[in-house]
């Protein structure tokens, strides 16, 4: 393993959709890179464009896309020049596999877990034959920590923690380079979560997985995190690794929201960030923070460059002006 | 625990949903919520806390008088609620607000705030229209939403979810309660619009002197917001304290499991893996005799705990839990 290998590079990317009232930027103008065996996590509040991210990565595009725009590479494809035929057959769940957001409901109730398993396989032909198929995923549902007589029923005799470690597993059977799971464990109990995360810890240590983690709550966001992308209002405020950032966080809205999270073993005040988001039909073309921002000055009415402070963490706001660090 | 001070008591309440085969044969119980005992003081802030399918939403739905109990007494400023009439139920209802989980569900769409708000006042006997406004501006300018009159004419999807709370919060306030059952009032809500929210409510509970029980499953936003807490499983309390006693002394086994699972956000969570009770919570149609959490416990006494079911102990003042470990 090269530290420098790169599954999954992003640049430029902008989706944005079309409504009624205009187009809604709901990703604008994003960049990252993610090397093998890392994983990033999103976090950001309700409508800032972290769904959209991981949809705009995968190519899972609705019909009412105005602008997709960008650069996609995974593990050196540039993804986005494919069609879409060549797109379904040769990177879509083979190379990168999804969990959907309340995937324990995706699941189909009148198919066996195992088939619904294999199913990826057979139509990617990864599997020799039907067996072949029923082998791989009946290891897939080790890797999340299943017993196998579980793979014969349905879904509905499942608990949901389980159903969700099968949704888990269900991407894992190819052998994807990358897996974005979107929201794995919002719906779940906290000792169901807790476990699920001890599946993605021990799924990334074993087999040396690569994954983009999308969530709200930045608490368990922190358990599976090599690094951390904070987003808001359709850009990415600030990319970084997870220990130095949650340490200290850099951007003025981390800040504050990592100052709302209420934690357990020490006792803080709890801050909140008063307003709200900007609207994603017409922009501000001032930082999109500003407005809600104590730090805010006159500089900030022009849209800050993403500065590289720190050695590599990535901050999209003024204040960082001085402090940046070019390497080589 | 029991004083003349209480504003609520419930004793050994049991709140069953019977099910029955094509509408008529009877085939079971769900024991939802299955012998409680609580008191809740005057103007005092209690918490109750639990996994979904614990029977904390039934028991505040019994509590609201919405689901009829199927034993047990609950009585309120005297009066016990579980058999009144029609003119003593609206009564009570004036008397307890109620806050839902989800804002946008609650409220009726096609109405606007004004009216909203107004509606209570308008079923309890208010119909001067200059006692119903000042009221409706005294609310909602407690509820920080000011200039009131900005709101007066909005439909809800016109606001954000944390103005939607509001209101819901301003609805259930506007008769001058004495107490507030606020069920899960912020977990679909943003975590930088969470703790706004409920400083919000804690500001109404201290001015008003109001007895709120917040249900939840989120136990770190227990300590911003109330004095005691109780857990529940499968059914039943098995554990009440002060919440800063609890969660430096949790007693019972399923509490200790519980504020394990919980993550604060810390870049180090990465190294390490939870400690996680197998199992899943019990089948409340069939309960496992004895202890409900003898299945999944660690600590388990062979011989007791899967026969007899604990009684509460009192192994420290103020401090009750329901398990065989702290028999003296």
């Amino acid at each position: 393993m090269t530290r420098n290998e790169k599954i999954l590079e992003v640049k430029d990317l902008r989706l944005y959709f079309k409504t009624r009232y205009g187009a809604v930027q709901a990703v604008d103008d994003v960049g990252f890179s993610l090397g093998r065996g890392r994983s990033v996590v999103v976090v950001g509040e309700s409508g800032c464009g972290k769904t959209s991210l991981s949809k705009a990565i995968l190519r899972l595009l609705p019909s009412n896309v105005d602008t997709y725009k960008g650069q996609v590479f995974l593990n050196g494809t540039y993804v986005m020049k494919l069609s879409n035929e060549r797109f379904r057959r040769e990177v879509r769940w083979v190379k990168a596999a999804l969990v959907p957001q309340a995937a324990m409901n995706a699941l189909n109730p009148v198919i066996r877990i195992e088939d619904q398993i294999a199913e990826p396989l057979i139509i990617h032909e990864r599997a020799s034959s039907k067996e072949d198929a029923l082998k791989k995923a009946r290891d897939a549902f080790q890797k999340v920590g299943i017993p196998s007589a579980f793979l014969r029923r349905y879904p509905f005799e499942l608990s949901g923690g389980m159903k969700q470690r099968s949704a888990i597993a269900m991407a894992l059977v190819t052998n994807p380079d990358l897996v974005v799971l979107d929201e794995p464990t919002s719906a779940l109990d906290l000792l169901t979560q807790a476990n699920i995360m001890n599946v993605l810890k021990r799924i990334k240590k074993e087999f040396n997985l690569t994954y983009i983690l999308i969530t709200h709550d930045v608490a368990t966001a922190s358990e599976v995190s090599d690094d951390v992308a904070v987003m808001y209002a359709g850009q990415i405020v600030e990319f970084s690794d997870a220990e130095r950032f949650f340490k200290n966080p850099l951007h003025p809205y981390s800040e504050k929201l990592m100052a709302s999270v209420p934690t357990l073993k020490e006792k803080k005040t709890l801050g909140y960030i008063p307003g709200q988001p900007p609207s994603l039909f017409k922009p501000p073309t001032t930082c999109r923070f500003a407005e809600r921002c104590e730090k805010r000055f006159e500089k900030c009415e022009e849209d800050p460059p993403t500065f590289n402070v720190e050695n590599g963490r990535l901050v999209k706001c003024w204040l960082y002006e001085g402090d940046v660090k070019n390497e080589e | 625990m029991k004083n003349n001070n209480d504003l609520l008591s419930i004793e050994n309440l049991h709140t069953f949903y019977e099910l029955r085969r094509w509408g008529f044969i009877k085939t079971g119980n769900v024991r939802a919520v299955d012998g409680v005992n609580l008191q809740v003081k005057k103007g005092e802030a209690i918490s109750v806390v639990g996994e979904s399918g614990c029977g904390k939403s039934t028991l505040a739905k019994t509590v609201l008088g919405l689901v009829e109990p199927t034993d047990g007494k609950i009585v309120f400023d005297g009066k016990n609620i579980s058999h009144m009439g029609k003119e003593e139920m609206k009564w009570y209802r004036a008397k307890v607000g109620y806050v839902q989980q989800d804002p946008y569900g609650a409220l009726p769409p096609f109405m606007t705030v004004k009216k909203i708000l107004e509606e209570p006042m308008t079923i309890n006997g208010i119909h001067d229209p200059r006692e119903q406004t000042r009221h409706i501006h005294e609310g909602l300018t407690e509820l920080k939403m000011t200039p009131v009159e900005q709101f007066l004419n909005k439909f809800p999807h016109m606001l954000s979810g944390g103005q939607q709370q509001r209101v819901v919060i301003a609805r259930a306030t506007i008769m001058n309660p004495k107490l507030i059952v606020a069920d899960e009032p912020v977990s679909m809500l943003d975590a930088s619009v969470r703790v706004e929210i409920l400083e919000l409510l804690r500001e109404l509970q201290e001015e008003h002197e109001l007895a709120v029980i917040y249900i939840t499953h989120d136990l770190s936003t227990v300590s911003y917001f109330s004095e005691r807490i109780v857990v529940m499983y499968g059914g039943k309390i098995i554990e009440e304290a002060l919440v800063d006693d609890l969660l430096k002394n949790p007693l019972h086994p399923y509490t200790k499991a519980l504020l394990e699972a919980i993550s604060d956000p810390d870049g180090a969570n990465v190294k390490t893996f939870k400690k996680v009770p197998g199992g899943e919570p019990p089948n409340l149609l069939n309960p496992p005799p004895g202890c409900r959490f003898h299945p999944r416990c660690e600590f388990r006494i062979e011989g007791l705990c899967e026969k007899e079911e604990p009684e509460d102990f009192f192994p420290e003042e103020n401090h009750r839990v329901e398990c065989w470990l702290y028999k003296e």
